[in-house]
């Protein structure tokens, strides 16, 4: 079963995406922001990393620049989930290593459907 | 509770449109009905602990599955004259709606007697006894058969709190 | 898939209150000009988490209206702004709004959008936009079912792997929108020796035949379109065997890549890549759609009250386990032995249960304090007084139906501080005080009870006004003399609060009498303590929980009465020699150097055949309101924990009986309201908390 890391400091969004994920097969492990998903990545390996943005103590676009910096995450999806606001974030958030972006709003069926681009 | 679910379904089968059930119990003679789906089931007389300074009416209360029911004695209600409890004494749970609050209530009553269809129009036919004491409890009079069946507002009769600031 | 998204609305229903909460205490603590960049990331990001969930969940109307705030954050954030006073009140004004907005749609209801769109106006004049911007809405082009055949070519730069990017997925996606056609080019591979296995080298070019539009062919490249090459090209016309066609033109070329370029540079169609928001329409029909209208509340629960809770379950089934062994057992005395320790076990293990259940409702008083900051600055803002609000024991915790309960009485007692209590800037300097008024909200446990307090330094309670508006009302007569104690005490009397002193602040047509009796509905209690030009002190207290109680059975005839244990001193057997009558029928027990009246419960609930002789009973000793009285029973039966039920439901107020409960062989029983009994005793002098009695007893001494 691939693992997937979702990162989100909002509770809903947090259970929506695992909810998602795990319905359609992954093994999902959550955290509620940079440092904390960091310390879960390090620990064990993660098939794909699921992120949002805005978060407190470590924003996602840290925790990708970190992850990407790790050896065990050199190829591993990092997506960032973003609002139409944020452009310039996913920019700022290739830059850092990400592989691609979800844009906010998003419903499961979307989900899913961008995932497939990165892992199957 | 089998019980009124086996009358509602069997009625539910057998109703007419305009026709409303009624249960019918017995008491003093008299045969009264209520609203049957006003009622939730029907009890054995059963020990009931008092509540201080109610009203001679009211018997106590009950504990029914968690919740605290009052139990009212109709014949004291009416003010006839009280008979001790028998095995054939029943408690008619009903729940009833009084001044916007759904009430779940007791009623002591001799026996029960039976069920009726009555249609509305017959139903609605209420002689002029509204100066009477019990007149207000009296929704209407109907014939089934060669029996007369009183028809009882249990709103009015277990509004405890209107007849308890009248009395004073 | 489907997933039913209304499932995860409570959570973000939850967390959105929680952020606004948030939002909130942060504005106020902000001083315009001065804010700190946390502070503004911390407001920012509630409000982009409002936005995004709302959005997600199909809320258009909080998304639309969370966007401006969160542009407006957002330039603040980055230093494009400055943050003014009109900002911070706009901001705590939209979270006013975002809350009724959220409640409505919690309470499945349309919500009134009227004044989240005057505010947004406001914001779009600051932020300097005509048109509002919402969610980017995709022109959902109608499917158009004419096919069309694209030549793609795909050429990744060398660290494309390095972005965690597939080919392999992506050329997989590219086959799911219609027929494919592949050719791939691997002329960029180099020699093996300077062969990077992470490094991608090859190359493709796609014919693709689809119904779908250009748009989801970018879409598939949106992510690497500065990691690759990519062009996009349609060929042919619609319904030409378009592939043939474009491969002979293409016949074994090396060089596919730059002459595709070329190619493209005439051709109509851009190659360009688009960001796309979907907005999910489906969802919000699924919320407007969802029939559940009960709101159901949640708490968040630790997760260590969890764990210990499946420790005692588990214990519990141990405990259950050896009890069903031994009953499997034959009956002998070791057995018997056996069968009691384990139910001393059950009583343990349900107790312990029982605690930690009831501790799963017990919430920090923080829930409501956290109110109080934005009610005291608005206010305050309003009366120009200058006020400074301290809360402390903001942890100590409390039933959750409580702690609802109890935050309107609150609300009014600190509005009355506020608006009755402290004084105006200038009178306060004129009376030697610091201009700037304390209000002070303070809880803390104290025995079973939760006390809190709210203090002002104010100019305390006017006894003068209150004593003659009381003789004003018939409350009192002018000859009654009385101490500034029971003076106070007046204004929680129904009858004092009168229409001309209705303010827009602490009126409101409700009087303290009302705060007394929702505090008394809580088996609560409130009092005043007030010192002219000190301040005034309310005191409310309140019992932890309104679901289960300590009490002691006690026997009055073949009746089983409980009184609250929280309100027992003591018991004892009367000293008959110590029992004097005052007045025609009131006896009175002289204990130690205090007169106990005695009450004698049987004549109070009117009950026949219970023991009459003083000497032949028990005298439990209860204190309430600063007073105690004797209640006189037949016998004291065991101590034990009830749970509390509303006899009031379907019954009615009792005078003398706060409620009822269900005792372990499945009867009734009531609780007395020991208040209510001494009302109901005729103890009170009317109109004041003095007992008949005192006056009495002190003519006996």
């Amino acid at each position: 079963m691939k693992k997937i890391l979702a990162v989100d400091d909002s509770a809903s969004m947090r259970q929506m995406v695992g909810f998602t994920l795990k319905k359609a097969g992954f093994d999902v492990t959550e955290a509620r922001d940079g440092s904390e998903a960091l310390s879960i990545a390090k620990q064990q390996g993660f098939d794909a990393v699921i992120s949002d943005v805005n978060m407190p103590v470590m924003d996602g676009i840290t925790l990708i620049r970190e992850l990407r910096n790790l050896p065990n995450y050199k190829f591993t999806p990092l997506l960032m989930l973003t609002t139409e606001s944020g452009l310039d974030k996913k920019t700022e958030g290739k830059a850092a290593g990400a592989t691609g972006w979800i844009v906010k709003p998003f419903n499961p069926e979307q989900l899913l459907a961008v995932l497939k681009k990165v892992i199957r | 509770m089998s019980e009124h679910i086996g009358l509602n379904q069997q009625l539910s089968l057998g109703k007419q449109q305009d026709e409303n059930q009624y249960l019918t119990f017995l008491m003093a003679g008299e045969e009264y009905g209520l609203d049957i789906l006003a009622v939730q089931e029907i009890r054995g007389w059963e020990d009931v602990t008092a509540i201080p300074n109610a009203p001679d009416f009211v018997k106590g209360a009950i504990n029914l599955r968690g919740t605290i029911v009052p139990i009212i004695d109709l014949r004291l209600r009416f003010g006839i004259a009280s008979i001790s409890y028998g095995p054939l004494t029943v408690v008619i749970v009903v729940s009833v709606q009084i001044r916007e609050q759904q009430k779940v209530m007791g009623l002591v009553v001799d026996a029960v007697s039976d069920v009726y269809s009555i249609s509305e129009e017959k139903a609605k036919d209420v002689p002029d006894f509204q100066d009477s004491d019990n007149g207000q409890y009296v929704n209407g009079l109907v014939n089934v058969g060669d029996k007369m069946v009183v028809l009882l507002s249990l709103a009015k009769v277990l509004d405890l709190s209107a007849k308890q600031v009248a009395q004073g | 898939m489907s997933i039913d998204l209304s499932q995860f609305f409570e959570v973000f229903f939850e967390e959105s209150f929680e952020g606004l909460d948030a939002m909130e205490s942060e504005l106020l603590n902000l001083e315009p000009g001065k804010e700190d960049n946390e502070t503004i990331n911390t407001i920012f990001r509630a409000a982009h988490s409002i936005k995004g969930g709302s959005g997600t969940f199909g809320f258009t109307s909080v998304s639309d209206f969370t966007h401006v705030l969160e542009t407006l954050l957002d330039q603040v954030r980055d230093g494009q702004r400055t943050l003014t006073t009109e900002h911070v009140n706009l901001l705590l004004k939209s979270v006013d709004c975002l809350r009724t907005l959220l409640r409505a749609l919690q309470a499945e209801q349309q919500p009134d959008l009227t004044e989240a769109n005057e505010l947004r106006e406001k914001f779009e004049e600051i932020l300097g936009i005509a048109e509002t911007p919402t969610t980017v809405a995709v022109a959902e082009s109608t499917a158009d079912v004419t096919k069309s055949t694209y030549q793609i070519d795909f050429k990744p730069k060398p660290h494309l792997f390095k972005t965690g990017n597939e080919p392999l997925y992506m050329i997989g996606e590219l086959g799911e929108l219609g027929e494919i056609e592949t050719q791939a080019f691997h002329d960029a591979l180099p020699d093996i020796e300077q062969l990077h296995p992470d490094e991608c080298f090859l190359s493709w070019r796609f014919f693709l035949t689809t119904d779908k539009d250009q748009k989801a062919i970018e879409e598939i490249f949106e992510w690497v379109e500065d990691d690759a090459e990519i062009i996009i090209g349609i060929c042919g016309g619609i319904f030409d065997g378009a592939p043939k066609a474009a491969e002979q033109q293409n016949n074994e070329e090396q060089e596919v890549i730059e002459q595709t370029e070329k190619q493209s540079d005439s051709s109509p169609v851009p190659a360009v890549v688009s960001n796309v928001a979907v907005p999910s329409k489906e969802s919000s029909k699924k919320a407007e759609s969802q029939k559940n209208t009960e709101t159901s509340t949640s708490i968040r629960v630790g997760i260590d009250k969890v764990d210990s809770l499946i420790n005692m379950v588990g214990e519990l089934v141990i405990t259950q386990a050896m009890l069903s062994q031994i009953g499997e057992q034959e009956i002998t005395e070791s057995t018997i032995t056996a069968l009691q320790e384990g139910l001393a076990q059950l009583a343990h293990n349900t107790r312990d249960l029982q605690e930690n259940v009831m501790r799963i409702r017990m919430l920090p008083i923080s829930f409501v304090f956290s109110r109080f900051p934005r009610l005291v600055r608005d206010i305050s803002q309003k009366l120009n007084k200058q006020v400074e609000l301290k809360l402390l024991g903001e942890q100590t915790e409390l039933d959750k139906t409580v702690m609802e309960k109890i935050s309107d009485p609150m609300v009014h007692l600190v509005r009355n501080s506020l608006d009755h209590g402290l004084e105006t800037p200038e009178k306060r300097i004129a009376a030697g005080k610091d201009p700037v008024g304390t209000v002070t909200l303070n809880a803390f446990h104290q025995g079973g009870n939760i006390v809190i307090e709210i203090m002002d330094d104010g100019q305390g309670l006017n006894t003068e006004k209150i004593r003659s508006k009381a003789i004003a009302n018939g409350l009192i007569q002018e000859h009654d003399e009385l101490s500034a104690d029971e003076i106070n005490e007046l204004i929680f009397l129904p009858g004092f609060s009168t229409a001309d002193e209705v303010s827009d602040i602490s009126g409101r047509g409700v009087g303290m009498d009302v705060v007394r009796r929702n505090i008394q509905a809580l088996n609560g209690s409130v009092e005043v303590a007030s010192a002219k030009g000190v301040g005034s002190t309310f005191t409310i207290r309140l019992p932890l929980t309104l679901a289960i109680l300590d009490g002691q059975l006690v026997q009055v005839a073949q009746h089983t009465y409980i009184i609250p244990l929280i309100s027992i001193v003591e018991s004892l057997q009367i000293d008959i020699t110590k029992v004097s009558r005052v007045g025609k029928d009131l006896d009175v027990l002289r204990l130690r150097d205090e007169y106990i009246p005695i009450v004698r419960l049987y004549e109070i609930f009117n009950h026949k055949g219970a023991i009459e002789e003083l000497d032949k009973t028990l005298l439990v000793v209860v204190e309430s309101d600063n007073h105690k009285v004797g209640i006189l029973v037949d016998d004291l039966l065991a101590q034990q924990q009830v749970v509390i039920k509303s006899l009031e439901a379907n019954y009615q107020k009792v005078d003398g009986i706060s409620g009822a409960t269900i005792l372990g062989d499945g009867r009734v029983s009531l609780i007395v309201d020991i208040s209510g009994l001494i009302k109901l005793s005729g103890l009170k002098r009317p109109g004041t908390q003095e007992l008949l009695v005192e006056q009495q007893g002190n003519e006996v001494a």
